[in-house]
């Protein structure tokens, strides 16, 4: 469904823009229909870039991102609208997302007059209904409240609503997750779990290994732009293959089991990056693929 | 004893009323002990953190003693405070990233503060560098610009600087929360290595996020909206929680390892109570399984095994 094949992302930087950063490079992978997809990275591994050009909010500088078969980089203004029916994104912080002047109702009223004209209010409401049901809100709780009056997992969880009342085939879940408290996180991970299952492709960006593993179908490992592993959530995480995977996974805290436990963990010292490195991605398992250095690839 | 605290209540003052971030704590951080104080966001643990310290115009200590090895601790009194601070308790703030002054350079930093303090900089410079080579940095940093350092080297050169004079308790907020997870690890190592080497003698560790909390501290705090809820050894709060908010808390929590299409797991309904008409007797009532009439009541803080401690009317009974 989704598609990007080799986007790179360039950033000019340094005075007259002389300076180059490249922040995502040659990043290549698909999701498709009711997959979770979990791009996992730690700050500046280009995470953020990749969700911003999938929804055109940047553009990449090379490489091509693809949905349903067409070019998302060449989409005309009324195309583009038509692909914003389909693709939404919800971003890590939701207080930001809200104007505080208004009520909630007009993040969802923009909906209607931009891409639901047609619809008669009866019908409307009736849409209305199911979408925030959907994500377990109470219409009650939430319509005709400001921002301030609710909490940052009713604002988070009405974003998805939004993005509900189109007939969305896929969504940017960008660190949704990081800003609500660990008690009512689950839920809007479950929620995920839930949009899945009605088809919609997913992908899921956090710098949490665990949240990654709980919900994806896949998970693409990235450092400073480049994938050093990607495959099946339960391959990567069952057998990290890549040095960084496997320090990036002894790093993380795990309740009932200290650091260093393990003989395993003692041996995975963070590998320094090395800019200049050709790596090339290498199959070692059915749906398992791995970052190798390129002399030792042929 | 390092720190005991008795009976605390802090205050937030608004126009609608007082805000009772902190009401009635009641607890002891042993010497050499690193106390990890947990909770969700709201719950009081960065007010208790901050009021150990130094309170800011709008917290009011309306109750309760806090003695810092024997002395008791002058909280309200903001000037004699300062013969305390830095000295006897330091802090690392939340935002420790964003501590230090952009248009300073670090070393000028540290120079300054030590001379408020009536320490020569010169001669303490020896122990820095060795301190600063400990976390991994060298004297060049002194040269540098805030700026110019990561977000991981900033929070390495605050928690030196703030532990440079040796204090008896450090209380350190947030202080892994911004970062990534390799980094993480180094500055919770960094901390844990601090206590035994005596930099500090005991250590309160603020943060939102258990599994890290089990990964450097001894004990475990939990508190609920303005309430302790459970205290016990890391260990036990993570294997054996009794309190039913610490049991629902880690139940929610993803372990790599557990997946949502073989085991759904689920939160906690319902959000904490506003703190400004807190209701009375148990605050976890209302999202509580077990709750029942007795529950009206204020339950206890108090002892339910040696070392374990718990406010929970079903726990004690």
């Amino acid at each position: 469904m989704l598609e990007l094949d080799g986007v790179t992302k360039v950033f000019k930087t340094g005075m007259f823009g002389r300076a180059e950063l490249t922040a995502v490079s040659g990043v290549s992978f698909a999701v498709q229909p009711g997959e979770v997809v979990s791009l996992i990275g730690e700050s500046g591994s280009g995470k953020t870039t990749v969700g911003r050009m999938i929804l055109r909010l940047t553009r990449a500088s090379g490489g091509t991102i693809t949905f349903d078969g067409r070019d998302v980089a060449n989409l005309g203004r009324r195309e583009l609208r038509r692909y914003y029916a389909h693709v939404q994104g919800v971003f890590q912080d939701p207080f930001s997302s809200y104007n505080p002047v208004f009520k909630v109702d007009r993040v969802l009223g923009m909906i209607r007059s931009n891409y639901l004209p047609g619809l008669s209010a009866s019908e409307w409401k009736t849409q209305l209904r199911t979408s925030l049901e959907a994500v377990s809100l109470e219409p009650a709780d939430v319509l005709g409240k400001y921002p301030h009056q609710l909490s940052g997992g009713q604002l988070q969880r009405l974003l998805i609503a939004r993005a509900l009342l189109l007939d969305i085939k896929f969504l940017v879940a960008d660190e949704i997750i990081s800003m609500l408290d660990a008690s009512t996180r689950i839920d809007t991970l479950n929620l995920l779990g839930d949009l899945k299952e009605r088809g919609v492709g997913i992908l899921f960006i956090t710098h949490d290994l665990s949240l990654g593993n709980y919900i994806s179908d896949k998970t693409l490992i990235l450092r400073h732009g480049r994938v050093a592993e990607l495959g099946a959530t339960t391959k990567v995480f069952g057998n990290p293959t890549h040095p960084y995977t496997r320090a990036l996974l002894a790093s993380v805290p795990l309740l009932h089991r200290k650091w260093g436990a393990d003989a395993d963990d003692v041996a995975a010292e963070m590998p320094a990056f090395d800019p200049t490195a050709v790596e090339t991605l290498v199959q070692i398992d059915d749906d398992h693929f791995v970052a190798r250095p390129a002399e030792a690839a042929s | 004893m390092s720190l005991a605290v008795d009976n605390l209540r802090v205050y937030y003052r608004t126009l609608r009323g007082d805000v009772r971030a902190l009401d009635g704590v009641t607890f002891t951080v042993a010497d050499e002990e690193i106390m990890g104080l947990a909770g969700e966001s709201g719950c009081g643990k960065t007010t208790l953190g901050k009021s150990l310290i130094r309170l800011d115009g709008r917290m009011r200590v309306v109750e309760g003693t806090v003695r810092l090895d024997g002395v008791e601790l002058p909280l309200t009194a903001d000037g004699a405070m300062n013969a305390f601070r830095f000295r006897e308790v330091s802090i690392v703030p939340q935002y420790a990233m964003s501590a230090l002054n952009p248009i300073r350079k670090i070393g000028r930093m540290v120079s300054e503060v030590l001379d408020s303090r009536g320490v020569s900089y010169d001669e303490t410079l020896p122990e820095l560098s060795r301190r600063l080579a400990l976390v991994g940095l060298d004297d060049s940093v002194l040269e540098r610009y805030p700026i110019e350092l990561s977000g991981g080297m900033k929070q390495r050169v605050v928690m030196v600087f703030s532990t440079l004079l040796n204090p008896s308790l450090l209380i350190a907020d947030e202080l892994t929360s911004a970062l990534d997870v390799s980094t993480q690890k180094a500055v919770a190592e960094m901390l844990v290595e601090f206590r035994d080497r005596g930099f500090v003698k005991s250590m309160i560790v603020i943060s939102h996020d258990l599994s890290i909390l089990y990964q450097l501290a001894d004990t475990i705090l939990v508190m609920y909206a303005g309430k302790l809820v459970e205290k016990a050894s890391a260990s036990e709060i993570t294997e054996d929680p009794r309190h039913p908010y610490t049991q629902l808390l880690l139940a929610s929590l993803p372990e790599v390892g557990v997946r949502f299409a073989e085991q759904r797991l689920s939160g906690i309904p319902g959000r904490p109570p506003s703190l400004l008409n807190p209701p009375s007797g148990c605050r976890f009532r209302a999202r509580c399984p077990l709750a029942f009439e007795k529950c009206a009541e204020d339950p206890p803080f108090v002892e339910i095994e040696p070392g374990r401690f718990a406010a929970c009317w079903k726990v004690s009974a």
